[in-house]
């Protein structure tokens, strides 16, 4: 048998929790070898993440563990005896020594020294009241006896070596003055310290602009492969995966269902499930170095493409929502931020315009403005016709009866203390006088049409799916039936299987009923599938826009050439030249 | 861009009902406190129907008797039946205090949601004078407004809620600034609903929980309050009295022996008082969720 750095066997997790126990893992077995690269993926709740925690014995006290796993060689969770109860609680006095089982001293010895973990979120991941220097240091003296300024000139060549500019001053910074980038590298320095032999990373990207997202996606694997260290990537993108994976293994309800290598998960897929989870990513159609630009749009057309139906495309006529040189600054004196500059944004009746862009490039403050809740510094925005400068009150809240509004978060779009109906009936208290039979029935109207069962109807929110929610809120932006729809993030928080059947609602609904949307993602593939024209943003400037099928295949400007060269498709053989082309020009420019 | 995926399944915020209250019935504490409570109010209320005693005449036939078979707690300086005024006594402290922490609760409530929901001169304004009403002890004011006013019981529900709403204010206007950027009080707002059903629909409906936990503090901290005020000789008038009348009365009677005026309305507020408190940290133990490891 080959030498793994980690061995987990037969792993089952349940959490008691005061609705009962809830089984999270089971039976999941898997091994990382020096230098190799495991993706576990899955959607959420497939038990991905718990997986990686009970590695590191960082489970909290109500999860009941079985199973084995060791981190080379040393048990984490023992079998032997098939004791139960949390990693790392076992008690510290004795239980090291015969059985091999690492006590609460070894363990922490372990963690951070042999194995150590990069979290999801850099912002809450790091001391906000410490320096991030002084936080490294304190990784290094944990585990080895070095004199403090020793470990200083240490945590000084370790934030040369993830790649942070002017390394000796950025290590007397706070967490707070770095972006969101530096963060999640002064975190991967932290982690490679002490020159693990396993590193485990939980959703390292999620929280990062795609083309920051790629900077550490490289990081990580220049670092992987110069230390022969070992990774356990978590992941729900399978783009990431193709990136940087050798191997995969796919979860779904706590169990693995299929794994193998990258090329043969990603591309012929055994298992049912991995089939329809990789069916239904939206892959972003890209124009191949040395491609025309003819050949690239058969690629697009060629695709069941959900939102570009034909009307949409030629659409004339008054605009339904116009921001004029809108300019937005936020706070004023010299700590005023620009938030908007310029901007110059039309949707007509039928069309979807998608506004794309990094996080702060200012897409979800322009929507807000075209919904009127942010009052622009300068510039005019008009809404069906109207100017919304000069209209008051009851007018102006008229107006607002023919907007719809889906945002990002399933779980704060709707009152928790109101029933689904109450949510989607509110739009009709508010601008219609009915009777509560009138109003029930067009509720139930409209849950038809997103395809949510009547029955539905008087469940509490917290009851359904994060896609069912995001339905019930599609329901309550339709109720009026808008002539504009403004969609923030509509399915960024979803799973892609859900994302899928939430896009496909929305485009079937405004086949049939012509409303504009204006629809903010982050994600350019959605928007390539479901937006007509394209609008990119950057730091509050239009960077460019055009129709998208043009635009995202042969981008105009650099920016949105960066853009679109970092984000990961999930197919590795594509992803390799992609990241070859990408790092080549970016070596080029430097 | 933040992936919220990862924490889909745990909806925050939401508790039902049922979770609720089977988190405060474990709380042993709370539960007892909610039987004394229960327990003094039928005391006090239910109590005056099968036991019944004349509060209002004096007896001089029967002044300052030991406790005995036809007067279990003995007899007062007037010969009103001890037993008797404590259920009389109690039940104007229960409703002066229920009344007032109510009233206090309602006026924090309004005040804290909309300096909060309108945010900018306006919340600065009215923080202001929650600022400046916290720098006066209250107290203070109580003491001097009824010194004045001579106020009966509404009098006095009157006073104390208008001296003691401004702790619930902050408290809910806290909850308020968190509440009114959710996304379903900006899609109200977008659609053209009023600022006028946002608090009322949304904003205060989900603050149910600090509100109601303020209340129950706001209750034993009113209980306490008319105690004192009447203690020192200026709540409700004779014959009219309350715990803290009582103990006023009785304030002589502990130099010669008379402890059965003394000890019964002492412990009942005690008693009241800590049971409000130990509901009120059973309410918030059971209605945060955060607060649960």
């Amino acid at each position: 048998m080959t030498k793994t750095i980690l061995d987990v066997e037969e792993l089952g997790v349940t959490f008691r929790t005061e609705t009962g126990e809830v089984p999270a893992v089971r039976g999941v077995s898997l091994t990382v070898a020096p230098g190799e690269t495991l993706a576990l993926v899955g959607e959420s709740g497939s038990g991905k993440s718990t997986v990686a925690l009970a590695a590191m014995g960082l489970l909290s006290g109500n999860a009941r563990i079985t199973g084995r796993v060791a981190i080379d060689g040393t048990d984490i969770v023992g079998s032997t005896t098939g004791k139960s109860g949390a990693a790392g609680k076992a008690g510290a006095a004795g239980s090291s020594g015969a059985a091999g089982k690492a006590g609460a001293v070894e363990l922490s010895r372990l963690r951070g020294r042999t194995a150590s973990m990069v979290f999801q979120e850099p912002a809450t991941a790091l001391d906000p009241l410490t320096r991030v220097g002084a936080q490294i240091v304190e990784v290094i003296r944990n585990h080895r006896p070095v004199s403090k300024a020793a470990a200083r000139q240490e945590a000084v060549e370790l934030l040369r070596r993830v790649g942070i500019p002017d390394p000796a001053r950025r290590a007397a910074a706070y967490p707070f003055q770095l972006s969101g980038g530096q963060r999640q590298r002064v975190v991967i320095a932290m982690a490679i310290a002490n020159d693990p032999s396993l590193l485990i990373a939980d959703e390292p990207t999620t929280a990062l602009d795609v083309t920051v997202q790629a900077e550490i996606l490289d990081l990580l694997r220049e670092l992987a492969a110069d230390a022969g260290t070992g990774v356990l990537l978590v992941t729900h993108n399978m783009g990431v995966v193709a990136d940087f994976a050798d191997r995969v293994a796919v979860m779904l309800s706590g169990e693995i269902v299929e794994t193998g290598p990258v090329e043969q998960v990603l591309l012929r897929p055994r298992h049912e499930y991995t089939q329809r989870l990789l069916a239904a990513v939206p892959r972003l159609a890209v124009a191949e170095p040395g491609e025309s630009a003819a050949q690239a749009s058969t690629t697009v057309s060629a695709r069941p493409s959900a939102g570009v139906t034909p009307a949409a495309e030629g659409s004339a006529g008054e605009p339904v929502v116009r921001l004029r040189d809108v300019s937005v600054v936020f706070g004023r004196g010299g700590r005023a931020v620009r938030a908007l500059d310029q901007v110059s944004i039309e949707v007509r009746a039928g069309e979807t315009v998608g506004l794309v862009g990094e996080s702060g490039s200012g897409k979800s403050t322009a929507a807000r403005v075209a919904l009127g809740l942010i009052a622009p510094s300068a510039g005019a925005v008009s809404l069906f016709g109207a100017d919304l400068r000069r209209t008051r009150g009851r007018s102006r809240r008229r107006l607002r009866a023919g907007i719809g509004v889906v945002l990002q978060d399933p779980v704060a779009s709707l009152d928790a203390r109101m029933s689904v109906a109450e949510c989607v009936a509110e739009p009709l208290r508010v601008h219609r006088s009915m009777s509560a039979r009138q109003r029930r029935s067009r509720v139930e109207e409209v849950l038809d049409r997103v395809r949510l069962p009547r029955a539905l109807a008087d469940r509490a929110p917290r009851e359904l799916s994060g896609g069912q929610r995001q339905r019930v809120s599609l329901a309550r932006a339709l109720v009026l039936d808008p002539r504009l729809l403004v969609a923030d993030e509509p399915t960024s928080a979803l799973d892609v299987s859900v994302q899928q059947a939430v896009l496909e609602v929305i485009a079937e609904l405004q086949a049939d009923l012509g409303f504009a949307c204006l629809f903010v993602s982050h994600d350019l593939a959605v928007v390539q599938r479901f937006a007509a024209r394209v609008v990119v943003l950057r730091a509050g400037r239009i960077e460019e826009q055009g129709r998208t099928d043009a635009t995202l295949l042969h981008p105009e400007t650099d920016y949105t050439r960066r853009l679109l060269a970092a984000v990961p498709v999930p197919d590795p053989a594509v992803q390799r030249r992609r990241r070859a082309a990408r790092q080549a020009v970016a070596g080029a420019g430097a | 861009m933040t992936a919220i995926a990862e924490q889909l399944p745990v909806a925050e915020g939401v508790t039902g009902l049922r979770l609720v209250v089977r988190r405060f019935l474990r709380n042993k504490l709370a539960v007892i406190g909610l039987a004394v409570v229960v327990a003094f109010v039928l005391f006090c209320f239910v109590g005056p129907h099968l036991y019944h005693t004349d509060q209002t005449h004096t007896a001089l036939d029967a002044v300052n008797q030991p406790p005995s078979a036809r007067h279990p707690l003995g007899t007062d300086a007037v010969g009103h039946d001890e037993l008797g005024r404590l259920m009389y006594g109690g039940g104007v402290s229960l409703l002066v205090g229920l009344a007032a922490g109510a009233l206090a609760t309602i006026i924090g409530m309004l005040w804290g949601a909309v300096a909060g929901y309108a945010g900018g001169w306006v919340d600065a304004a009215m923080m202001r004078v929650v600022d400046a009403g916290i720098a006066i002890p209250a107290l203070f004011v109580l003491l001097v407004i009824s010194a004045i006013v001579s106020p009966g019981i509404w009098g006095m529900v009157a006073i104390l809620g208008l001296v003691s709403w401004l702790v619930p204010s902050r408290l809910i206007r806290a909850e308020t600034l968190t509440l009114k950027n959710r996304d379903y009080v900006l899609t109200l707002r977008a659609i053209g609903g009023t600022h006028t059903r946002a608090i009322s629909r949304h904003i205060l409906p989900n603050s149910v929980s600090t509100i109601v936990v303020a209340a129950t503090f706001q209750i034993a901290d009113a209980i306490m309050l008319v105690a004192y005020v009447s203690y020192l000789g200026l709540g409700v008038r004779s014959p009219q009295t309350d715990w803290g009348g009582m103990l006023s009365a009785g304030l002589t009677a502990v130099y010669s022996g008379r402890w059965w005026l003394i000890l019964p309305p002492g412990l009942a507020v005690i008693l009241v008082v800590c049971a409000f408190n130990a509901i009120g940290d059973g309410l918030r133990d059971a209605f945060d969720v955060r607060g649960r490891s």
